[in-house]
């Protein structure tokens, strides 16, 4: 039969693939977002304007240009903190703690929770029974109490942190990876996977793991603003990540003294929490929308 | 079919029973999908199974992939017991084709490295000499070298199923099991793809176990033709016999299905009603019964053995046991 016979591939799925993508603009904003604070983390020595540990004790609670033309100092964009410490620099380096501390807490759960949810949707039975009792149980901690109670004891450091984290936020991925398993399990490239002679660890690697990729990353963004928010709280609490690391959330608490005269210095790293996990949050439904199957958005 | 030579496939008496949960409270109660089957395919011949859906004949396509074990029974395949061979051993004997070109492609791969799998697996030849048998296979089953880079979504169901026929081929099995391989297709479809296996057989002198609820595209394709209702198999001859001269009641109506004007136009008409029977509660005697024009009083309590009356097929029925002994 003559390749002339076939009808040509239908329209390019990749172009509307983009399509769906540019015409998301909610995901272009909060992609843009993101970029732009890993940006400012990556590269956070390069960008600061001053050392984020240095104090200048003549030097403190100046205000940004905004906030009191007349008492700002142009050395200070976003005016300095209680200790005289440059805010624009605490800012910038902050966002290099909440990212890492967001990527490696999702790490952690992430592999936890793929690894159940996968091994019960797969293998079902037994396997199963025992994950979804581990997920019930999971699911009744409290996970402040707890993040609170093990960092209480254990003592706060950034290590702790996503430890306590990891281990408590897989939960999500472990219901969500399950369920999408049990459904891609009967389908019938796997049945033909196993009948080409693939072992089962090559079918959960290259046919199941592959098509679990963009769920993955919706859940992972999800978590990730979780884990960035626990953090924060955690910090504020004065469990979390320890001074003089300029966590968000530490920055938060420790504006809490003089917050009355000087607002502004709680308001800013307030309100790089809420920007970074709102760009998360809208970056993984923007991605669920593209990669929800047709007519499905 | 004694004295000849060893069939590559053969089932003995396969069951199988799955245990279904009906409702919350409700005890499991055991659904007979396959109820002892007993079949055998030559070298070379094409074996067509028809029946109606739900009778079983994905059950038993599956349990001859090695996908299901069977309850009871035993599946051979070249002689040996399919449970006695490793995982890369059998896939080199049996190959499948499934019914949905959708869902049998993995979305996420190329068409190359669909149809090439089977070959990294195995480990055969290297990178350069896998990638020219994946064009050569890819051009035996009517497909552009173009369609190697492209995703199964980007093809169209015609050219996904001759994806799936490729990659079930370029380990040059001994037997080919195709589970429905034209029912998800359009109707013109359907020929083109009937086509390309009818050249494929006599081509490669495949052997194959070709399934459908169609008995016309059966006979297309077919050497013999066996018959299955609710899990068992009641009629089971050559093709010629088989179409010309049923003698099971199931089997005519089947046929009738095939005479009528247009059978694209909706579900077939057999004549026999739509009531296929609940297979967790099978009628007794033959399962046949109530919907049987032919039933006498020992068709509801004794259940008919797969016997030869006449020539070379059998049939599992008392009306056509009755009719060869008065002929006789
Ligand atoms: N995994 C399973 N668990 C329980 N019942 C099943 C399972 N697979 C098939 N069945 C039942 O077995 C019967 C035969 O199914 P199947 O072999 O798919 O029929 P066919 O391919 O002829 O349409 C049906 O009643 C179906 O509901
Ligand atoms: S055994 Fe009786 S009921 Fe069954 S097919 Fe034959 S005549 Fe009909
Ligand atoms: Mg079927």
């Amino acid at each position: 039969m003559s390749d002339a016979t076939l009808p040509k591939p239908t329209a390019p799925a990749l172009q509307k693939k983009r399509g769906r993508i540019l015409g998301n603009p909610g995901l272009v904003v909060a992609a843009l977002v993101l970029g732009l604070i890993t940006l400012m983390a990556v590269f956070a020595p390069l960008i600061a304007p001053h050392d984020p540990y240095v104090q200048v004790l003549d030097d403190r609670l100046i205000p940004p240009a905004f906030v009191d033309a007349e008492m700002s100092d142009p050395r200070y964009l976003l005016g300095t903190d209680n200790l005289g410490r440059d805010y624009l620099s605490r800012l910038i380096y902050g966002a290099r703690i909440s990212l890492l501390i967001g990527l490696l807490t999702v790490l952690v759960s992430g592999v936890i929770g793929t690894t159940l949810g996968v091994a019960a949707g797969y293998f079902g039975g037994r396997v199963d029974t025992v994950v979804s009792f581990l997920i019930t149980t999971r699911l009744s901690l409290p996970v402040v109490m707890v993040a609170l109670a093990v960092v209480a004891v254990a003592g706060g450091s950034l290590r702790v942190v996503v430890l306590v984290l990891g281990l408590l936020l897989w939960d999500r991925f472990a219901v969500v990876m399950r369920s999408a398993t049990m459904q891609l399990r009967n389908l019938e490239y796997v049945a033909a996977a196993r009948s080409v002679g693939c072992s089962t660890p090559r079918i959960l690697l290259g046919e199941i793991l592959p098509n679990l990729v963009s769920a993955l990353v919706v859940v992972a963004s999800y978590e990730m603003a979780q884990a960035i928010l626990l953090e924060a709280a955690l910090s504020f609490l004065g469990l979390g990540v320890q001074p003089p690391l300029p966590s968000w959330g530490l920055m938060v608490a420790e504006a809490k003294e003089v917050m009355l005269f000087d607002p502004w210095v709680i308001l800013l790293p307030g309100l790089a929490i809420c920007i970074l996990v709102l760009a998360i949050n809208m970056l993984g439904d923007g991605i669920r929308d593209a990669t929800a199957p047709e007519g499905r958005s | 079919m004694s004295g000849e030579a060893r069939p590559i496939l053969e089932l003995r008496n396969v069951v199988k029973r799955y245990s279904v949960g009906r409702g919350l409270f409700a005890r499991k109660r055991a659904l007979m999908a396959v109820g002892g089957v007993s079949l055998a395919v030559q070298r070379r011949q094409v074996l067509g199974l028809v029946g109606e859906s739900g009778c079983g004949k994905s059950t038993l396509a599956k349990m001859v992939l090695g996908l299901e074990v069977p309850t009871e029974g035993e599946v051979l395949i070249d002689g040996r017991p399919i449970a006695s061979l490793g995982r890369l051993e059998r896939a080199r004997l049996v190959q499948p084709v499934f019914q949905d070109p959708y869902s049998s492609l993995n979305p996420r791969k190329t068409v190359a490295s669909i149809v090439g799998l089977p070959l990294s697996v195995h480990g055969e030849g290297s990178a350069a000499e896998r990638q020219g048998r994946v064009e050569e296979m890819l051009r035996l089953v009517g497909l552009a070298p173009r369609h190697a880079a492209a995703y199964p979504s980007q093809l169209s169901g015609g050219q996904r199923q001759r994806v799936a026929i490729a990659r079930a081929l370029i380990l040059k099995p001994q037997l080919l099991i195709c589970d429905e391989p034209t029912s998800a297709l359009d109707v013109s479809v359907q020929a083109q793809i009937l086509n390309l296996l009818m050249d494929l057989q006599s081509r490669l002198g495949l052997t194959c176990l070709f399934i459908s609820h169609n008995l016309a595209v059966v006979q297309m394709l077919a050497t013999r033709v066996a018959v299955m209702y609710l899990g068992r198999v009641v009629e089971e001859g050559p093709t010629a016999e088989v179409m010309v001269h049923a003698q099971h009641p199931y089997s005519r109506g089947l046929l009738a299905s095939v005479l009528t004007p247009d059978p694209s136009l909706g579900l077939p008409e057999t004549g026999l009603g739509s009531v296929f029977p609940d297979p967790l509660d099978p009628p007794p005697g033959c399962a046949f019964h109530p919907r049987c024009p032919l039933a006498f009083d020992r068709c509801g309590v004794e259940a008919p053995l797969l016997l030869a009356h006449r020539g070379n097929a059998r049939a599992a029925c008392h009306a056509a046991e009755r009719q060869a002994m008065a002929a006789a």
